[in-house]
């Protein structure tokens, strides 16, 4: 039973994001949509973490795995991936370590100035 | 043994299992980031396609019931965003801060790259989502008009590069804040960035599940402009 009131909450959800995504003009995917839903209804306390808990931590879990079926389509559109691998290599190794160069440095800048600000009070 | 299996609802499911079971296994047995587990999937489901010539339709036939549970799987990010919400109020400028660093840059570059090496706009459509989660990244690419396969693949990439290098980045632009370490993995390299982050304390860890979500929402919302704007 259990399991089964959480899918159903879970699922019906998803449908509602579906249903945001089809009736709002924004470029949104309907899992956001959801999930925004989703987050607003635990704040709220619409609904409680135990009501979720199991099956959103086994969706949580196995998410890695549903990606398999969707990077193996890679052979679907194979001579757009070779013909630009070194564009990808490229643009993926520079970029990734400036991201994440720039989001910590910028983080770790706000907190310093927050330091800062809290001392002189 | 095409046709055998193009009877077979099953066949790509269990084959999709079975890879990123190998691939769990290959990766704690070695223990290098390199060796991402679905990275290994991939590669082993493709290897085994090819060398038995059999068609991705026929493989799909049956991975396909797995995608069914991305979209749930994805609504379900809000419970560790949920979970998190108490550091996100005492650090709320800081996280958004660093989020909408992260963010910009990430978009600024693909921008850059694709105007340089002249890359045609429907594959700098499909990269531009390339460092936030898979399903959201899917998600924006379908909205943007790009090529879904090709954001999967440098999504991945883009996850595992991140992973590999965050321990040199880290100690290169001095980021010793666990805090800033996981906003950063989870701003660039996502749910596999965050597998790294884990390994580098719970609060990083936390810190990156909650990075995955906000560089979704807001690269959802920011990419449809770039896109419009320059492509």
């Amino acid at each position: 039973m259990k399991y089964l009131i959480q899918m159903c909450i879970i699922t019906g959800i998803t449908f509602a994001g579906e249903l945001l995504r089809a009736f709002l003009p924004l470029p949104v995917p309907g899992s956001v949509y959801g999930m925004l839903l989703l987050f607003l209804c635990l704040c709220t306390g619409v609904i409680k973490v135990k009501h979720i808990e199991e099956t959103a931590e086994f969706l949580l879990a196995i998410m890695p795995v549903l990606f398999v079926g969707p990077g193996v389509g890679i052979l679907e559109n194979y001579t757009h991936v070779t013909g630009n691998l070194p564009i990808f290599l490229l643009t993926v190794l520079v970029s990734t370590a400036l991201v994440m160069a720039a989001t910590g440095a910028a983080v770790q800048a706000v907190m310093a100035l927050k330091r800062k600000a809290g001392r002189k009070k | 043994m095409n046709e055998v299996l193009q009877n077979s609802a099953y066949f790509g499911f269990f084959l999709s299992l079975l890879a990123y079971w190998a691939g769990v296994r290959i990766k704690s047995k070695w223990k290098l980031a390199v060796l991402n587990p679905l990275l290994i999937a991939i590669i082993l489901v493709i290897g085994f396609l090819v060398a038995f010539r059999i068609d991705y339709a026929t493989f799909n036939q049956g991975a396909q019931y797995l995608n069914y549970l991305l979209t749930p799987a994805t609504v379900c990010l809000a419970l560790p965003l949920y979970r998190q919400i108490r550091v996100l109020k005492e650090h709320w400028a800081a996280v958004l801060c660093g989020l909408a660093a992260g963010c910009a840059t990430s978009l600024a570059l693909v921008v850059a790259f694709a105007w340089v090496l002249r890359v045609d706009p429907v594959v700098a459509r499909s990269l531009l989502p390339k460092s936030i989660t898979t399903a959201i990244a899917m998600g924006v690419t379908e909205e943007l008009g790009g090529i879904s396969a090709i954001t999967v693949a440098v999504v991945i990439l883009t996850g595992v590069a991140g992973a590999v290098m965050a321990t040199g980045i880290f100690k290169l632009f001095r980021i010793k804040d666990p805090v800033a370490q996981g906003l950063a993995l989870g701003a660039s390299a996502h749910a596999v960035g965050t597998s790294k982050a884990l390994e580098l304390g719970e609060l990083q860890g936390a810190m990156s599940s909650l990075a995955i979500v906000a560089t979704g929402i807001l690269t959802v919302i920011a990419a449809p402009i770039v896109a419009n704007g320059v492509f």
